[in-house]
């Protein structure tokens, strides 16, 4: 493992050795939500034809899983080193920023679908999965955990406090992830909130991952597709940037 | 080819007091150039620029103005190449709580490129007594402990300059004494080393070349022995019971009650005692001493007290 496999390497291997806490705990957390909201709602709700609630909401689940553990890899990782320091190690480094920037996301692609696999296999017990296009799963699942493990790798690198970066997470990413379709079909919604919702690239993110497992979506996953592909390139773009110019990590 | 060239270097910093848009200048117009194979001290009080000095060599802050290159490679434009050469030990006790002495070292080697370090990874751990230690995990280590796992870390690439940022801060005597046999076997080897410490006794020990800096600038620069040989040459030191007159006190280096007087010759010496004595005290254990780096040091500082310097608008 040399150069930017190493970052990677140890990135993975950082939140491999807390896994109880990286990969079990959120595992766990989508599958409460699983058993209590399918368990309410099952009877209540109806989304697509001949599609359980509880099937409907796995993928969207997994997805937010997928999302905020990505998330959560690049940013505790980065706030982490600075706060105690240890950034020096890597500073110090002939790595460059895109290197950096490929070890960091891919950590946090990497984490995110681990997650997302763990869901699985537990929902499995529960209720059938299909996987009607399984390569707009796997599109929209690295897209999607690449774009919050940018946004956390951008949160890491501005947030100077754990606080700071907590606050994102509950200010931003959280309501984003939560009001993007993971419950319920935007169908259901008054038309307002419909129009509101259109402006979230979370709503296009677990749209179209879900098009990957039934055949059917609020939109088609070609415009999910180009929404959540234009969003990777722009925070791509202001991520790339910041780690070029040393952004609160270089004096 | 110099392995460390600083040429016209400044830095300004926000002023942290003072108006908004301040600047507080930590360094002015620096220029040095250390060679290949020496081991350089570079001395200073606190804040006179010492490790902004090693950050803008090491990359992590950059310069306002002026150049910066390790052996040819310039720190900014051949960032990669100057890192490749240069293992910095931080001044800062920091560590990675999530892995092995030895899982660190085989990461940071992982950075550099090198690939199969074990070897090398083996000899460095052996040479800082830290062989016993390896499967440890980085929060159990002391302070001691985690300083040399440090210095591993920088030297993990083999680098053919090595810089330390104040080692031997605040750790016992034992590490000192392991450390600067290893870092002096690795400059007999060829190896240029770069320190900054607040020991005067250890860069005179072990520098041959040292370069005094203050408030940004640099104040002095010679051989170790070129310095000694230009301070005064003794030293009267004694005791006393209570307070000197203020014009013998401003003349001395007063540390409680002992007294050190910088002085050329006995007459010197004997005038000394003499206005001691006028003044109605007595000194006792009294004794003559040579003259230390440290006096050159607090000479050096005080000769320079003048030069204006810092906040500018």
């Amino acid at each position: 493992m040399t150069g930017w496999k190493a970052l990677l390497y140890k990135e993975v291997l950082r939140f491999w050795r807390v896994a109880f806490q990286t990969i079990a705990g959120p595992v766990l957390t989508a599958m409460l939500y699983l058993l209590i909201f399918g368990h309410a709602l099952e009877a209540h709700v109806k989304v697509y034809d001949q599609v359980s609630y509880t099937a409907f909401l796995v993928p969207g689940l997994a997805m937010m899983s997928v999302l905020q553990n990505a998330f959560a890899n690049s940013s505790s990782s980065l706030i982490m080193s600075k706060v105690m320091g240890n950034l020096v190690f890597l500073l110090l480094t002939p790595l460059s920023y895109m290197h950096w920037f490929v070890a960091y996301v891919g950590a946090a692609v990497i984490r995110g679908l681990v997650v997302g696999i763990g869901v699985f296999a537990v929902s499995a017990f529960f209720t059938d999965i299909s996987f009607v296009a399984p390569l707009w799963i796997l599109a929209f699942s690295v897209m999607g955990a690449a774009l919050m493990g940018t946004l956390g790798l951008i949160a890491g690198l501005w947030a100077e406090k754990f606080d700071q970066l907590a606050a994102f997470q509950n200010f931003v990413v959280m309501p984003m992830t939560f009001l993007s379709g993971v419950f319920y079909s935007i169908h259901s919604l008054p038309a307002f909130w419909q129009g509101v919702s259109h402006f979230n690239p979370f709503f296009y993110m677990i749209d179209g991952f879900r098009y990957g497992f039934f055949g059917a979506s609020d939109v088609s996953p070609w415009l999910s597709l180009g929404v959540v592909g234009l969003a990777l390139l722009a925070v791509s773009a202001i991520g790339i940037q910041l780690l070029r110019t040393g952004y609160k990590i270089r004096s | 080819m110099s392995a460390i060239s600083f040429q016209s270097v400044s830095k300004a910093y926000p002023s942290p007091r003072g108006p908004k848009g301040s600047t507080f200048l930590a360094l002015d117009g620096v220029s040095l150039d250390i060679e290949e194979g020496e081991f350089f001290g570079l001395l200073g009080p606190n804040g006179a620029g010492k490790t902004t000095m090693i950050s803008i060599l090491a990359g992590l802050t950059r310069a306002n103005s002026g150049s910066v290159s390790v052996l040819g490679s310039d720190v900014q434009k051949d960032f990669a190449a100057a890192r490749r050469k240069l293992g910095v030990v931080p001044q800062e006790l920091v560590f990675d709580p999530f892995f092995n002495v030895r899982e660190a070292l085989r990461i940071q080697s992982g950075y550099f490129g090198v690939k199969n370090n074990d070897a090398w990874i083996d000899e460095l751990l052996e040479s800082l007594g830290l062989a016993d230690k390896a499967h440890a995990n980085m929060r159990q280590l002391s302070g001691g402990m985690k300083r040399r796992v440090l210095v591993a870390q920088a030297l993990v690439h083999k680098p053919p300059v090595i810089v330390l940022d104040e080692p031997t801060a605040g750790v016992d005597v034992e590490l000192r004494q392991t450390l600067w046999q290893f870092i002096a076997k690795l400059n007999k080897q060829g190896s240029t080393v770069l320190l900054t410490t607040h020991y005067l006794e250890e860069a005179e020990a072990l520098c041959g070349r040292i370069a005094m800096l203050k408030t940004g600038r640099i104040v002095a620069l010679d051989r170790t022995s070129e310095l000694l040989k230009a301070a005064s040459s003794n030293v009267l030191r004694f005791k006393v019971d209570s307070e000197l007159p203020k014009a013998l006190a401003d003349r001395a280096r007063i540390t409680g009650r002992i007294v050190q007087f910088p002085a050329h010759d006995a007459l010197e010496i004997e005038r000394y005692l003499a206005a001691v004595r006028e003044a109605g005290l007595s000194a006792h254990d009294v004794e003559i001493r040579k003259a230390d780096l440290e006096d050159v040091f607090l000479d050096v500082m005080t000769q320079n007290k003048d030069s204006v310097h810092g906040v500018s608008a």
